[in-house]
């Protein structure tokens, strides 16, 4: 079973985020960038699924600058197979524009992957869409926040988790599904994996990623916190807090 | 705490090859995930992460830097950056990984028969079995060439008689590298002791103050019988044990950082939140001071670290140099978390914060591998010719 797992390099969520002197793109001088977390859990999942197998060939895509290609020997060294690194070093990429790219490159795909896996979504711009929008152009099936995923006979099962449960859905290969916290613990890249990893094939090219059609006009941080303030002393106070929160903060 | 970030003033992530960095950044989030929350605990009651083995086996951290039966193969520098990134968290498990690679895989590697090698470094390599290094006798440390543990042959075995004294890793090991004066010839030889031998023991040495987190044990053999396939035929004299203490001297340069990123890290972040006399003491100039010192030295020990590395790699750095790193950056590494411990000011003497578990740890580190001192005089010879040793 062949698997392509789509990964995006983000800024490591630690990271103080800067706005840049262009007012809508962030200052990149210092940040430490990392794989998305959502997509590690895509990542390992491929991996085991190709270890339950015991053979298949595990994908790793991603779109980016050249620094990008970090992602992709990141995820070799955890022990995916091969990569394709589209090169494109445009900042704030429309998430429609993306997914064509990544739609068409399957298309254009020999040997078509049987499940495609995203992360449920990039904590840099959270716009959750990518996969669902991938799986819409190639009109596959598609199923997001996957927790939980068992393979039998061209079928998956999966578990997705929702408001006071789990929902079980089984969906027909080809599919896409969007991973998410809980699915399962990504492994460590090991040192045998990371020296290994050079030798894998990464296939690099110009992204030629469609014109964007919603653009990040600007940025802001966000409001100020305002200070707290303090209710009273006391079990006196709980009234006073109870309306607050009631009236106020409309918590309760 | 927030995240680790390490320090690096000079860029000399620019000097590594990408799959160093993966390394390095591979084991120091191991290091935040599975050491950094349990260390504390550890340290207190005495007591090795032995739950880490079979992670840090899968890791590939033990004997990284060997080629072949299932070792990762690492250039020295990959080597040094994973003990860097250990030693953040603490030196008794940097000691632990160090011994099980640099002074067990490594002789029999280097010094062993394919059939030694065959039976026991894939093994290590996995972590399924864990090795000791006995040299050091309780009446001979700096002058290991005085060792008064003595083997015989009797048949198809040898026999040994002695005891050593310090060594980590020996009440959990399998497997102990023993050097001993083999007699008639009277010359060092290194024989392999497995645990369960009769006549062999290594009770735990109790009571210590310095690398809680790592067992240090005596090693006793009485009339200990060993077959005579378990002699390392590759090599003789004294230059076997220097030759693997020579590797792990060199560990213990880059470990050395690692303890001074993660003392200096801790001091700066603490002095910035802590106000006294209304501002941060981070803004007072004694300790700007300090701070100041401390990046210098940190920088000065990555450069020596990275060049001694690249030497090695390339066949050409010797004992001395390895001396001049060893000596420098654990000499600094101590100063550092005494600096550390006193930006903390009384909340440094708990274990709440890391400073003094390194201070107490660095004791044992400059004193181990060769005293400070004993560097001082292979520093001393090379420089000048004349020995001072005696």
């Amino acid at each position: 079973m062949n698997t392509l797992v789509c990964a995006k390099r983000v800024p490591d969520t630690a990271t103080k985020i800067k706005i840049g002197g262009d007012s809508r793109t962030i200052d990149e001088a210092g940040i430490q960038w990392i794989i998305n977390p959502y997509d590690e859990f895509a990542i390992e999942e491929a991996l085991r699924l190709k270890e339950k197998a015991g053979k298949g060939e595990v994908t790793v895509l991603t779109i980016g600058p050249a620094d990008a290609g970090q992602t992709i020997r990141s995820a070799l060294a955890m022990g995916a197979d091969k990569g394709i690194h589209l090169k494109d070093d445009a900042k704030n990429r429309d998430p429609s524009a993306i997914a064509r790219a990544i739609a068409r490159t399957v298309q254009e795909m020999a040997a078509k992957p049987d499940l495609i896996l995203f992360g449920r979504q990039a904590v840099d711009d959270q716009s959750l869409t990518v996969g669902p929008m991938v799986a819409t152009l190639l009109e596959l099936p598609c199923v997001t926040d996957v927790v939980k995923l068992e393979m039998a006979d061209g079928k998956a099962t999966v578990s997705r988790e929702i408001e006071g449960g789990h929902e079980i859905v089984e969906v027909d290969l080809p599919a896409v599904l969007s991973t998410n916290k809980g699915l399962n613990e990504p492994r460590y890249a090991s040192l045998k994996g990371i020296m290994a990893a050079k030798k894998k094939p990464i296939e690099t090219r110009d992204a030629a990623v469609p014109e964007d059609r919603v653009t990040v006009r600007k940025m802001d941080y966000p409001p100020e916190r305002k200070g707290g303030r303090v209710v009273g002393t006391g079990v006196e106070a709980v009234p006073e807090l109870v309306r607050l929160l009631r009236e106020e903060a409309k918590a309760l | 705490m927030r995240e680790f970030r390490g320090v690096d003033f000079y860029q000399i992530d620019a000097l590594l090859s990408e799959e160093e960095r993966m390394v390095r950044d591979t084991v120091r989030e191991f290091v935040s995930d599975r050491v950094m929350p349990i260390i504390e605990e550890c340290f207190r009651e005495g007591r090795f992460p032995t739950h880490l083995v079979p992670a840090m086996a899968e890791l590939g951290l033990f004997g990284a830097n060997l080629k072949g039966y299932g070792c990762a193969g690492l250039s020295s520098v990959g080597y040094g950056l994973i003990l860097q990134e250990l030693e953040r968290g603490d030196s008794g498990v940097r000691s632990a990984v160090s011994v099980q690679g640099s002074l067990c895989m490594w002789p029999i590697f280097t010094y062993g028969s394919e059939a030694q090698k065959e039976r026991w470094l894939p093994r290590m390599a996995r972590g399924e079995v864990i090795g000791c290094f006995g040299l050091t006798e309780p009446d001979h440390g700096s002058d290991p060439g005085g060792m008064e543990t003595r083997a015989v042959r009797k048949g198809d075995r040898y026999v040994i008689n002695g005891t050593k004294r310090w060594i980590t890793n020996g009440t959990i090991a399998d497997l102990a590298v023993v050097w001993a004066k083999l007699q008639p010839e009277n010359k060092i030889r290194g024989f392999l002791v497995e645990k369960g031998t009769p006549g062999f023991s290594a009770p735990e040495i109790p009571r210590k103050w310095s690398l809680r987190a790592s067992v240090t044990s005596d090693l006793i053999l009485e009339d200990c019988e060993v077959p005579a396939g378990n002699l390392l035929p590759g090599v003789e004299g004294l230059k076997g044990p220097l030759g693997c203490l020579n590797n792990a001297r060199f560990g213990i340069a880059w470990g050395a950082i690692g303890s001074m990123m993660a003392t200096y890290e801790e001091a700066v972040e603490y002095a910035k939140h802590r106000v006294q006399f209304d501002r941060p003491i981070a803004g007072f100039q004694l300790t700007q001071a300090k701070f100041a010192d401390m990046l210098t030295e940190i920088t000065k020990a990555q450069l020596l670290a990275l060049r001694l590395g690249r030497l090695k790699d390339a066949g050409q750095a010797t004992p001395a140099q390895v001396s001049l790193a060893k000596r420098n950056n654990v000499y600094w590494a101590l100063e550092m978390a005494r600096m550390g411990r006193q930006v903390l000011g009384a909340s440094g003497i708990t274990d709440e914060y890391q400073a003094g578990r390194h201070m107490a740890n660095i004791e044992s580190v400059i004193t181990y591998e060769g005293t400070h001192e004993i560097h001082t005089l292979v520093l001393g010879q090379e420089i000048t010719g004349l020995s001072a040793f005696k």
